[in-house]
Formats: structure tokens, sequence, C-alpha cells
């Protein structure tokens, strides 16, 4: 879209398509002549991959809708019966199910490329925020999509994660009324979810589109971070990244394949194969593990309330990173000591996650006696959640901030496709 | 404090995230069933023995509400045979069926009847409401058996494991009344069920020796097809796709090579 079009209609017909609704001008511009930077790595193949994960997403969902039952009564049987009497049904539900893990692994290793690589940066903050929302469409959409089977871990699950927000002061009990269509989960809240399940995937598409859009003006970004300044610093996207792309989304879809063939059930949890009981609450209520490092800072606040916010502020670093960053360079590749805390950061996201796992009180080291501190023994999984949320916080509100005013960083080149400077030796990193 | 998440990080590496500890349970022991792995199976003999064990034992007890006799003689289920794809024809499906008797309507006067069942009739469950079944278990609720497999930790093992699992409770551990048994792999060890499998309990038509560890485990495979009936479908399908993507992916990375070919990137 930057720039102009070299879009030559070859035939009377897509000639007089163009001059009325240029569309295949638009796709031309976009996904053909579009000037890509020649040095994108594999960490650039994600943003094809998560567009396919969302076609699969909503292919399977609406073939599931067709046969599923938003009803307390009938959900789990409904997906029962997807999953014995219906053609193919496992199949559809398992990719869907296994999709969704999919999805996440896609988005978070696309959000990792960003954070290191300063794709957030101006000039492309609109881009990153339109991310942002994306992901947090996400979250919700997969979140009221684990409650639509209705077993234990979805109905309860559901009452932990509404529970929540009902620890806002004032508009929290109307907020959590509202969720419900009641005084607690119920029939009305699995029709509601199933209805927002069905939409938010459709607003997420939407969001798509403004993403690439605001991509295409602002163009990509690089592992350089380097602009491109000439024609020899880009190629066009087809053949070159569409290629690429495409065989990165085949490695991809083995991974995928792999789960829903032969472990479709590793990624979920058994006592969701148990129906919804109100009155037997599971010994060990986890959310799936695309949430875990939340849920880990969640419980890493004793307090209810600061938890949520906690909670809810961990996305919110997300959001004011472009402005949170002061750095001049753009891509860690030339600030060796951003990739130190970087590396620590992401350490720390799994530790995260492994703490949302575990019972907040069960020893790390077992049998290793340490002092009571506040509420908990040290060697607790509570309390490496809060030193994980500690630095997880510190990342963003101080290292981030402080590292771009004190850091000295490595010589940045010219260009992209100028000679690597002298000492700059690693290509791929 | 970076230091200090560093050596935590460090220490949680070496102890290798211990597993859960909770509840005492025993975890349970491994067994070679033969559907385990990328190309595993379902041995129909097995299958055969375990609805067996089903029928004449857990059945007293526990419904499997999702199965229906034609699943029995379903591709890869315990009574399939290729003579009759579908299964509604199949003479044996049809003889186990007709063993049942099902609650119906009368077509004339709709008065509540008793007839045979038909292959598309699902298991009848024993008890006809969960009251009843409480009523008659001690207070405790028989779990419907279609998915148990899949939904415990440890799956089929555990189901064969429990079934072993019955002891005479350590000394200072008795039970607190009558209708519990202690079980090394229940979670908690206290459970309503009584040991329901003893050697000799189910004799067997294939001439197999009938001992305690057989019966679990050929109703644990068993409760496995009840709970994942479209496994070999998933695995055979699983292995074709396999195949494709991975040619596939080799036919792009060759292309991939041949358009960058001329490019330094
Ligand atoms: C006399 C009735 C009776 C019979 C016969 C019986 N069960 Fe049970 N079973 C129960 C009851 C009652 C429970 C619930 C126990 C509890 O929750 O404490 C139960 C629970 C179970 C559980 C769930 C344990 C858990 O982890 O929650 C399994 C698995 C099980 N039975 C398998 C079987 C199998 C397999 C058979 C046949 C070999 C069988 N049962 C025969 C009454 C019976
Ligand atoms: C952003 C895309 C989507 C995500 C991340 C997502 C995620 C999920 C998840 C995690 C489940 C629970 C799966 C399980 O454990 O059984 C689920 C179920 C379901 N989803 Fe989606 N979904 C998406 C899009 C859609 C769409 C577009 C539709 C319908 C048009 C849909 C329809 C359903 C239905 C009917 C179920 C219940 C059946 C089942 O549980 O298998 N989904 N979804």
């Amino acid at each position: 879209m930057s720039g102009h079009s070299t879009y030559q209609p070859k035939s009377a017909f897509t000639r007089w398509i163009d001059a009325r609704l240029p569309v295949g001008r638009l796709v031309w511009d976009s996904f053909v002549d579009y000037p890509t930077p020649r040095n994108l790595n594999y960490w650039w193949t994600f943003g094809g991959i998560l567009s396919l994960c969302l076609g699969v997403q909503i292919i399977t969902g609406v073939v599931l809708a067709m046969h599923y039952t938003p009803s307390a009564a009938g959900a789990f049987n409904s997906v029962e019966h997807i999953m014995r009497n219906v053609n193919y049904g496992w199949l559809i539900r398992y990719i869907h199910a296994n999709g969704a893990s999919m999805f996440f692994i896609a988005v978070y290793l696309h959000m990792f490329r960003g954070l290191y690589y300063g794709s957030y940066k101006a000039p492309r903050e609109i881009l990153w925020l339109l991310g942002c929302v994306i992901y947090l469409l996400m979250m919700a959409t997969a979140f009221m999509g684990y409650v639509l089977p209705w077993g234990q871990m979805s109905f309860h699950g559901a009452v932990v994660i509404t529970n929540l927000l009902g620890a806002f002061p004032i508009v929290g009990e109307t907020i959590t009324t509202l969720l419900w269509g009641g005084f607690a989960v119920d029939e009305p809240t699995l029709k509601r979810f199933f209805s927002l399940h069905y939409l938010l995937p459709f607003v997420i598409a939407g969001v798509v589109i403004l993403h690439i859009w605001a991509l295409h003006v602002v163009g990509q970004n690089n592992p350089t971070g380097v602009e491109p300044k000439s024609k020899t610093d880009t190629l066009p996207f087809t053949p070159y990244a569409t290629v690429k792309d495409g065989f990165a989304m085949s490695v991809f879809l083995i991974l995928f394949a792999t789960f829903v063939f032969y472990m479709p059930n590793a990624l979920g949890h058994a006592d969701n194969y148990i129906p919804a009981d109100p009155l037997v609450t599971p010994a060990h209520i986890v959310p799936e593990w695309y949430f875990l490092p939340f849920y880990a800072i969640l419980r890493a606040v004793p307090d209810k309330l600061m938890g949520v916010l906690a909670m809810f502020g961990a996305i919110g670093c997300l959001f004011a990173l472009p402005w949170l960053d002061t750095s001049k360079v753009r891509s860690m590749r030339y600030r060796p000591q951003a990739k130190l805390y970087f590396a620590i950061f992401v350490v720390v996201c799994a530790i995260l996650g492994l703490c949302g796992a575990k019972l907040p009180d069960d020893p790390i080291i077992p049998g290793l006696w340490s002092p009571l501190v506040i509420d908990s023994p040290l060697n607790s999984f509570v309390w490496l959640s809060r030193f994980a949320t500690l630095y997880y916080f510190a990342y963003f509100l101080v290292i981030t901030p402080a590292l771009g005013l004190t850091e000295k960083p490595r010589p940045v080149p010219e260009t992209i496709s100028s000679p690597v400077l002298p000492g700059d030796s690693d290509k791929k990193d | 404090m970076l230091r200090k998440v560093t050596l935590l990080a460090a220490a949680l590496v070496l102890v290798g995230g211990p597993a859960f500890a909770a509840g005492k349970a025993k975890e349970p022991a491994d067994i070679a069933f033969s559907f385990e792995g990328p190309f595993g199976t379902y041995d129909q003999a097995q299958l055969q023995r375990g609805y067996k064990v089903y029928r004449e034992v857990c059945a007293a007890c526990h419904s499997m509400n999702l199965l229906a006799f034609r699943n029995l003689g379903d591709r890869g289920g315990p009574f399939y045979d290729p003579k009759y794809p579908n299964a509604n024809d199949n003479p044996y499906v049809k003889a186990i069926a007709a063993e049942a008797q099902i609650d119906d309507l009368d077509g004339e006067t709709g008065d509540p009847v008793k007839r045979p069942g038909i292959p598309a009739d699902r298991f009848p469950a024993p008890f006809p409401n969960t009251i009843a079944a409480k009523a008659s278990n001690g207070g405790a609720l028989p779990p419907d058996l279609s998915l148990i497999a899949k939904a415990r930790e440890g799956g089929p093992e555990y189901v064969a494991a429990l079934l072993q699992g019955y002891k005479t409770p350590p000394k200072g551990h008795e039970p607190a009344s009558a209708t519990l048994h202690y079980n090394e792999y229940f979670p908690g060890n206290f459970l309503a069920m009584a040991a329901p499998l003893a050697a000799g309990k189910v004799e067997f038509d294939d001439g197999t020796k009938s001992t305690l560890k057989q019966q679990s485990e050929d109703v644990a495979a068993f409760l496995m097809w009840a709970a994942e009936p479209k496994m070999e479908e998933r695995k055979q399908m699983g292995a074709a796709v396999m195949v494709f993507l991975v040619l596939f992916a080799g036919l792009l990375y060759a292309s991939y090579r041949r358009v960058w070919a001329n490019e330094s990137h």
C-alpha cells in the first residue's frame, strides 16, 4: 500500500473489475509485490502461521457448532456425540481443541519476536497495540471456548475466573452478574459464552485486518531493526516470503498433527472428561497452559483485588511498552545487555507458567526446610512466583526504561544489505 | 533479586519438577498395552474379555451411558467383523443386545414395557437414577464408566492398578466406616467400592487364565476403547497425514532453496 501500485490487470474482465472494485489490486499490492526486508528470519513466519490458526479455528468451530448443544444438560453429551457419532467429528474436535494451544504457541513466539527485535518501537506502536488487542480477544475466546464442553474443569475454571472480576469494588458484582446471567455459573452463562465464543473470532479477524493494514503502512521490521533504505534491501513478498512462510507453516503443521493424531489429550486436563457437577469441586483447578503465567501472577499477590490488578497490569505492561522503552537502537541484536535481561525474562515467563500449574504451598525442593516468610515457607511455589512476578514487572517498568538510557549498544549497520560490520558475526540470533 | 531468581530457577531445574505427591496415592505401574505408541491397536481378544468383565461384574453398579450395543461391532471394537461393516447387521452384536431388557413404551397403548434390546440401544444403566445408585452404594455414586479411562490421571493404568490395589489398611489407618475400603492407588486411599474382582471371578471364553491381574488389565483395555473408540482410525489417518506433511514440507523446502538461491540474505 505504501508506494504506488504496479498491478497490471491482464484480461478485459480483470480490467473491468479493477475499474470498479480493485480487490485484485489490493491482493497484488499486499501479498505479491509488497516489499519485504530481505533478511527476515524464521521468527517472521509466525504471522502467516497465526492467520492459518485463525482460519483453522473458524472452519472447525463452525462445523462443531452444527452439532454442539449449548445447554447445561446437553453440552457434554453433544461433544461426546461429536467424538463418537459425527463423521470425522473426533478429528474436527481434536483439531479445534489442540488448535487453540497451537494458536497460543504461535502468538507467544510472535510476541517474543516483537520484544526482542523492538518491533513495537516507532513507527509501529499502533501495529503493536492492535496485536495486544488480538491477544486479549484470543484469551477471552479461548477461555469461553474451554467452558463449552461443560466438563468439571470447564465449570470450575469458569467459576474461579469469573469470580475474580467480582473483586473489583462497586462494579464487580454487576460485572459478574452480567457475565453469569444470574447469580452463579449456570445455563445462561453457558449460552452467552457460546454466543460470544462464536462472535469473537470474527472480531479477531477484523482486528487482524487492521493489524495487517498497519503493517503495510509502516512496513515490516527486520532482524537488524534498520529500516530498508533502497530497493536492494527488500524482495517482493511473492515468491520470496510466500515460499518461506509456506515452508514454516508446513513444519508447524507437523507439530500440530503430532498433537491431533498422537497425543490429542496431552494438553488438556483429565477432569474435563467428567461432566460438570457444581457440587463436586476438583482437588486442583488449573486453567489451560496458556493462562498459567497470569494465573501465577494472580496467586502471587496475597490480596484478591491486588492480585487481579497485577494480572491485568501484566498485560497492561505490553500495551505500554512502546512508551516504556527508551532505547535508540531497535533490535537487541546490537544490545548485549538487553539480550541478557530478555533471556531472563523468557525464563521467568516459563517459571511463572510452572508456578501456575503447581499448588502455591507445594515445596519447590521437597523435604528442604525453609523459614516461613509472611504467609508461606520460602521453599514454596508461591514465593517463587513472587520473585518471578517482581522480575516480570521490573523488566517492563525498570529495566527496559533504564537500560535504554544507560547501556552502550554495539554499532548498528548502515543498511540491511550493507556488509556486516567488523565484529558483528552473529547473523543468526 | 535477579540472582535469587536465577538461583531458584537453577534449583528448579536440578530437582526436575517433582511429581505432585498429593493424597499419598501410589503411582500406577506401567502396563505395556497393545494400543500404546503411534502404531498401537486394540487387541480384539482382550477387548472381548474386558467386555465380559464389565458385563458380568462392573455393570451391576456402573452405567456406560455413552455406549450403544452397535459400538461393540464398530471398526476397532471388540466384536467387529469385516463381514458386517454395518454393526447393526452383526449377528453377534444382535445377540448381545437381545439379552438386555430395555425400557420402552408400547406403541399402541403407551404403557411402559420391557423389550429385548437391538444394536441401536444404549447399554442399560443398573439404576434408574443417581439417588437409587447412591442408596445402593453406601451413599457413593458409582461413576459412569464410558470415559473413565480418559477422566483419570494415569488412564487405563490407573484403572488396572485400582482394581488390584486393595490391601488391609496399615495400623492406625482403619476406614471411618464399614462402607469404605482401603486402596493404595485411590487418592485419599479410601473408596466406597469394595474390591470388585478376584481370581476366577470371570470365566474367559478364549481359555485365558482368569487371574486378578488379567481381569483388571482386560477391563482397563476395554474401558480405554470405550473412552476412545476412534483411536485406531485416528492413528491410521495420522500416519498418512504425517507422510504427506513431511513430503510437502520437503517440497516447500526445496522450492525455498531454489527461489532464494540467487539472493543473499
Ligand atoms: C458393588 C458395586 C460396584 C461394582 C460391582 C463395581 N464398582 Fe466401581 N465403584 C463403585 C462405587 C460405589 C464407586 C465410587 C467410589 C467412591 O467414589 O468412593 C466406584 C468407583 C469406581 C471407579 C472410580 C475410582 C475413582 O478414581 O474415582 C472406577 C474406575 C471403578 N469403580 C471401576 C470399576 C470396575 C472396572 C468395575 C468392574 C470390574 C467396578 N468398578 C465394579 C461401585 C462398584
Ligand atoms: C480464535 C479462535 C478460537 C479459539 C482460540 C477457540 C478455542 C476453543 C477452545 C479452547 C475450546 C474447548 C475445546 C475442548 O476442550 O473441547 C473450544 C470449543 C468450541 N468452539 Fe472454539 N475457538 C475459536 C473459534 C471458534 C469459532 C469461530 C467457533 C464457531 C463458529 C467455535 C466453536 C466452538 C464450539 C462449538 C466448541 C465446543 C465443542 C468442543 O468443546 O469441542 N470456536 N474453542
